[in-house]
């Protein structure tokens, strides 16, 4: 079967700041998939790439087989891309906004379908406002809208939820599942690790221009074993025994990371040797933020050109 | 084919819906400049024998109005477009760099003439101007207002900020308008000046529009339509190069 998306030695520089380091990707089509990583990873690099926006120094990539460089018509008819920034066009409405956008793509006659975008996306009430009279999370769903209006196979989503209220990140990806079960493959970026986790099948982790991890959600999680507890003791002072294992102190607890479960035994030896009386006590099991933070602070790339953090 | 008149639609909405400063404003500034001249320099200026000065400005004051608006068309809005952002929602599409080379020098040429048609039906009123061939009129038109609609889409690409394309408007744009003949005949310039005019290809274009009004002009309007057809061959390959390679805005 033919990829969705298809990356292949990406390879980006600008100047001397190398942004894409050889990047290998290749996305099936009906996956959920998660490009995740720090800002400056090269996410959105990848993706404007992938959407002609930017010109790769050297490497393929191909949106359902066509080739975004010499194919770049129909690479871009299989398309659609929520862009990171919020822009709009000041002279339109929003309905005006989408029947340009449709027409860009060659359709003619899309008004059965940009209705039921709008409708989707809770935008009936505004179809006939002006873009600059509309709040910022109106905008981020005109902005879903237009990147849907030529029904896309492959739809890619840029931080789509930064700065948006809860309820339209739920209405939001309530669609975006919808779409996704009707057989669109949904590529996203996001700093919200939990929203990955829940929708996605499949992360990339990037670093540095490089994708350090790539796997599905559970077996990433499951790579990470052991587990994290976090205890509140009295008096506040955490036994010298201890002290190797904790990573960090927050909000007077102290948390402390282990290799495995049966370590929880020791560490309530070395409590009650110590005389400490346990005010409270968590059993936190790992999740993709901790994978991701974990895989983000172990993994050094050493490669020439590379610049330091 | 419909992204390209999607396009060219979306460019003509957008100065149709500002018409009052894109279509209007210009049309008045411009019949100031002929209240002012003519009034200033009637009796000074004897262009053509048995014209009158008034009546010799208008075609050139029309040609003007026309080169400045196509040239304010394409460059405005591809800078607005670039600065907002919202020229990310051209480059995600399917169009073509042709597509949208044609699509903003069109809506040039569109904003041009009917900048040009309102000064001259204006002018009408007042004025008995002579329309010795429309053609002529027509073609140096459509030329004089595609090729500043081209070199438009160069300034618009190539400024980064506002005042850079400001720069370009009054240090390349106005200059070469007003030095092209708009307010006199070449051959009444000293020699220096009169050499230095005929390489300005504005010059042609005012002209060859004003032959086409007067059935006189300083050049033969064939030479004068083959230089700024031969301008507009030159600027559309540039532009459709820097589009093509997507210049400033793919990067």
């Amino acid at each position: 079967m033919t990829p969705a998306l298809e990356v292949e030695q990406m390879h980006k520089r600008y100047g001397a700041l190398r942004v894409l380091a050889g990047i290998d990707l290749k996305i099936e089509p009906g996956e959920f998939f998660a490009l995740l990583g720090p800002n400056g990873a090269g996410k959105t690099t990848l993706i404007n790439i992938m959407a002609g926006l930017t010109r790769a120094t050297s490497g393929r990539a191909r949106v359902m087989g066509y080739d975004v460089v010499s194919h770049y018509r129909e690479a871009r008819r299989m398309l659609g891309v929520v862009p990171q920034e919020l822009v709009f066009d000041p002279f339109f409405t929003v309905r005006e906004t989408l029947v340009i956008q449709s027409g860009y793509y060659g359709l003619k006659n899309n008004g059965a379908w940009i209705e039921e975008i709008i409708h989707h996306l809770d935008l009936s009430d505004k179809a006939d406002t002006n873009m600059r009279a509309l709040s910022g999370g109106m905008k981020r769903r005109v902005l879903v809208a237009q990147a849907l209006v030529h029904k896309p196979p492959v739809i890619v989503l840029d931080e789509p939820t930064a700065g948006v209220d809860v309820e339209l990140r739920q209405g939001l990806w309530r669609f975006i599942k919808q779409l996704n079960r009707e057989g669109h493959t949904i590529v996203l970026t996001t700093h919200y690790l939990e929203e990955a986790e829940a929708l996605c099948s499949r992360v990339a982790m990037m670093k540095q221009g490089n994708v350090v991890a790539l796997d599905s959600v559970r077996n990433l999680i499951s790579s990470v074993s052991g587990c994290s507890v976090r205890l509140r003791l009295s008096p506040d002072t955490l036994p010298p025994a201890l002290q190797s294992l904790m990573s960090s102190r927050e909000e007077g607890c102290y948390i402390l990371t282990l290799a495995e479960y049966s370590q929880i035994e020791q560490v309530m030896a070395a409590l009650r040797k110590a005389a400490l009386q346990v005010l409270e006590m968590q059993v936190l099991q790992p999740d993709l933020e901790e994978v991701f933070i974990r895989i983000m602070g172990t993994h050094k790339i050493r490669q020439p050109g590379t610049l330091p953090i | 084919m419909t992204g390209f008149l999607t396009l060219l639609y979306k460019e003509l909405l957008r100065f149709w819906k500002v018409g009052f400063q894109t279509v209007f404003a210009p049309m008045v500034s411009t019949l100031l400049y002929l209240l002012i001249f003519s009034h200033v320099l009637e009796e000074h200026v004897q262009a053509y024998p048995g014209v009158a000065y008034t009546v010799f400005l208008v075609p050139g004051l029309v040609m003007m109005a026309m080169l400045q608006n196509a040239f304010a068309n394409s460059s405005s809005s591809l800078i607005q477009s670039k600065i907002t952002g919202n020229l990310i929602f051209i480059l995600l599409s399917p169009l073509s760099y042709r597509e949208i080379f044609f699509a903003y020098v069109t809506a040039s040429v569109v904003r041009g003439l009917a900048v040009g048609l309102g000064v001259y039906l204006v002018t009408l009123v007042f004025f008995d101007v002579p329309l010795s061939s429309f053609l002529w009129v027509l073609m140096f038109a459509l030329m004089g207002s595609a090729l500043l609609g081209a070199i438009g889409v160069i300034a618009g690409i190539w400024a980064e900020k506002f005042d850079q394309l400001a720069a370009f408007q009054n240090f390349v744009i106005l200059p070469l308008t007003f030095l092209s003949g708009v307010f006199y005949t070449i051959p009444s310039l000293p020699p220096f000046w009169q050499g230095l005019s005929h390489l300005n290809p504005f010059f042609y274009m005012i002209d060859g529009f004003r032959y086409g009004f007067f059935h006189a002009s300083d050049i033969s309007p064939y030479f004068s339509l083959g230089i700024v057809a031969a301008c507009f061959v030159a600027v559309s390959w540039l532009t459709l190069q820097m589009l093509k390679r997507g210049y400033k805005i793919r990067h």
